[in-house]
């Protein structure tokens, strides 16, 4: 009988990665890799069924992690991850649905799918890498870059407002945010969990640093040094009030679990007002869905 | 390809009196679609409100997204999902759900898209008929790609050719367009609803090999990939980039041509198939009249005063815009005198027409610029000067 050799994986993240896609397209000290990272830490540690997890990504280089992790792994349109998550959530309920994409794809681009899938209370965890600008395009202002910043088509620092992402998505109606900077590793891997472990909709930010386009044009050093530099600039206020929590150039970082609340998600609402209205004409959709929060 | 009998829950038999619209909404539903991600636009608007109607005493979801772009991406991730997915829209919607379409072309998605079309250019005439979006059908989505385009012509046919629209987007792997109009939307007669076991609905080509090794995109001997869907335990990737059979992004042109002419070829290389057209009179006809959707109906009266004029006419309608029938074209094109295409825009399809016919015949177009039928002495004018 052949003996079946018990081969402890050799890369910690070799069940959850696509080993024959690496090496991947970041560049050396991307701060992409790192939230991938926590990432995979969350969804061992919550024992996830890696066959009922799933992930979307819009375009950028944040939009990749779709093409790296080894689930059904969605890779979209510019914008569009979130309603092709929406679509894909409600056709199979029984899936975890994860959008993993970049500042101005969700922001930009796809900001009207941002809040409209928030409103709806849609059951999605959306992961936004926000690394202040449009990188893969080469470092192209963004929704999301600070006053001041300079960028590729704000060559001589940007003027335009910045949106403030946790704010933008509790004002919508997301029932769980959290910002953290990308060496958060730990709290960034327990928002995760967590988000994973609920129903609704649930937006974490993740400030990461864009070594080559954003930090080499503000000459902000190379991609270790502004991991901790945003590191450090962070304060942790749980709780903190969203409307507080701007971002400033190169300034202090408000982090934490900002939003956490209870409210039935899109399919359980529907099933309820459904149930309540139709009675028994009412085909139930969706079983798992059904339980009453 | 694996046929079954429509899902009883869906089916609506009976003999009923249906706009266009309606129709279309039951045809999805006979068909077994399960998702609507829509976006109200006139006049195609109730299409989606029947829809949302009767899902929920039939087992599904509507839901009516922020807009157009998110309408196409949720009906994508719907599919990938496992269900059958259909959405309804007019002129301004269309163009803003090209791009997700191209991604659909991309990813081999069946799903079905109604067009009630309206005049144009932009806000044009919401309310009033056109037929201006026959190329944005075929060339909408940037890059090469096939669709196939159906065009009914009655409430009956939009019932029919959205089951119709359903089966060949699952047996293709491939977007199919219901195109009709403000017309045939909104107008009502009688459509007969048969009972479920006498619709053939074509069954999605899962995928049954074993888990984890599923290749999204590993032709079948069919040239047909197989689909799976989500949260089976295959953990596959697709992509709108270029891709291999895994599909992986493979960024280079010989993956391009792989890709390119798979798309295209699975298509045109069944034209056959796929095309249909319906001829009236067309052997030993010296002009044969074109159309398709509303105006085939206007035409009738046309070409049956030129008849009593004495002049020997045909008709040839397409019930398939695209494919294009050029085949048919080019043998009639070596037989007849002229062919008269009018439809409601300033001269689309009847550049098919041209392109198939060469020299070998006189083709004469009837433009419309929409907002209104065509008066049928406009073509009976064409179809004389035609003749001479
Ligand atoms: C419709 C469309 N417009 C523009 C682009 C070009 N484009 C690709 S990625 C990108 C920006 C991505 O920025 P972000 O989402 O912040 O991701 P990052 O690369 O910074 O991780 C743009 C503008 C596109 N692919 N599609
Ligand atoms: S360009 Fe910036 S965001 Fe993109 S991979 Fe390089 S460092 Fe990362
Ligand atoms: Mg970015």
């Amino acid at each position: 009988m052949k003996k079946v050799e018990k081969r402890e994986p050799k890369n910690p993240m070799e069940n959850i990665l696509r080993m024959d896609r690496i090496p991947h397209i970041w560049c050396a000290g991307c701060g992409i890799g790192t939230v991938v990272t926590s990432f995979a830490e969350a969804i061992k540690k919550n024992k996830e069924d890696l066959d009922k997890l799933a992930v979307v990504s819009g375009i950028g280089c944040t939009g990749r992690v779709a093409g790296y992790v080894k689930l059904d792994s969605f890779h979209t349109t510019h914008g569009r991850a979130i309603p092709f998550a929406t679509g894909l959530k409600l056709a199979k309920p029984d899936t975890k649905v994860v959008v993993f994409s970049g500042d101005g794809d969700l922001s930009g681009i796809g900001g009207n799918h941002l809040i409209h899938a928030a409103r709806r209370n849609m059951d999605l965890l959306v992961i936004c890498v926000n690394n202040f600008n449009y990188a893969m395009t080469g470092g192209q202002v963004a929704s999301t870059t600070p006053l001041t910043a300079n960028a590729s088509t704000a060559p001589y620092g940007n003027y335009e407002y910045a949106f403030s992402l946790p704010y933008l998505a509790e004002a919508a109606g997301a029932t769980y945010v959290a910002r953290w900077t990308a060496l958060h590793l730990r709290r960034v891997t327990k928002s995760i969990q967590e988000a994973l472990n609920r129903k609704g909709f649930s937006f974490i930010e993740v400030i990461t640093p864009c070594v080559t386009l954003y930090a080499r044009r503000n000459r902000l050093g190379d991609g270790l040094n502004l991991l901790k530099y945003y590191y450090e600039q962070a304060e942790i206020i749980h709780g903190a009030d969203t409307r507080t929590v701007d971002i400033d150039y190169q300034g202090k970082l408000i982090v934490g679990k900002f939003v956490e609340k209870d409210k039935p998600d899109y399919l359980t609402a529907m099933n309820n007002h459904f149930t309540n209205v139709l009675g028994d004409d009412y085909q139930l959709y969706g079983r798992i869905n059904h339980e009453k929060d | 390809m694996k046929k079954v009998k429509a899902d009883p829950k869906g089916v609506l038999t009976g003999a009923h009196y249906l706009d266009g619209d309606y129709a279309i909404a039951e045809g999805g539903l006979a068909a077994g679609c399960r998702f609507f991600g829509g976006y109200p636009i006139t006049p195609s608007t109730e299409t989606a409100e029947h829809f949302a109607g009767r899902i929920p005493k039939v087992g599904g979801i509507f839901i009516q997204m922020e807009d157009e772009l998110a309408s196409m991406a949720s009906l994508i991730g719907a599919v990938w999902g496992g269900q059958k997915a259909m959405t309804v829209t007019s002129g301004p919607g269309f163009s803003l759900m090209m791009e997700n379409i191209g991604l659909a072309c991309m990813m081999e998605i069946p799903l079905v898209i109604a067009n009630v079309q309206r005049g144009g250019p932009s806000t044009g005439l919401p309310t009033l008929t056109g037929q201006q979006d026959m190329m944005q059908a075929k060339w909408g989505s940037h890059g090469d790609y096939e669709i196939i385009a159906l065009c009914p012509d009655s409430p009956q046919e939009c019932f029919d050719l959205t089951i119709d629209a359903f089966n060949l987007s699952e047996t293709y792997r491939v977007p199919v367009f219901v195109m009709t109009d403000e017309c045939v939307g909104h107008m009502h007669e009688k459509v007969i609803i048969p009972p479920a076991e006498e619709i053939d609905v074509v069954e999605r080509k899962w995928y049954t090999g074993p888990v984890g090794e599923y290749l999204p995109y590993k032709n079948d001997k069919d040239g047909i990939p197989f689909l799976a869907r989500v949260g089976e335990g295959h953990r596959f990737h697709t992509t709108g980039l270029t891709h291999d059979e895994r599909g992986y992004p493979v960024i280079n042109a010989e993956c391009q041509k792989v890709n390119v002419t798979h798309i295209i070829e699975k298509i045109r290389g069944n034209a056959d198939k796929i095309i249909r057209i319906e001829e009236n009179d067309t052997e030993g006809a010296e002009i044969v009249v074109i159309s398709y959707g509303i105006t085939s109906r206007v035409a009738v009266r046309a070409v049956q005063q030129a008849k009593k004029a004495g002049i020997k006419i045909g008709t040839l309608r397409l019930i398939t815009a695209w494919p294009f029938p050029e085949k048919r074209i080019k043998q009639l094109a070596k037989k007849v005198k002229a062919f008269v295409f009018p439809e409601i825009n300033y001269g689309q399809m009847v550049r098919e027409v041209e392109r198939a016919s060469g020299n070998s015949c006189k083709v004469v177009s009837v433009p419309h610029c929409g907002g209104w039928v065509h008066d049928p002495q406009d073509i009976l004018d064409a179809i004389k000067e035609a003749v001479k």
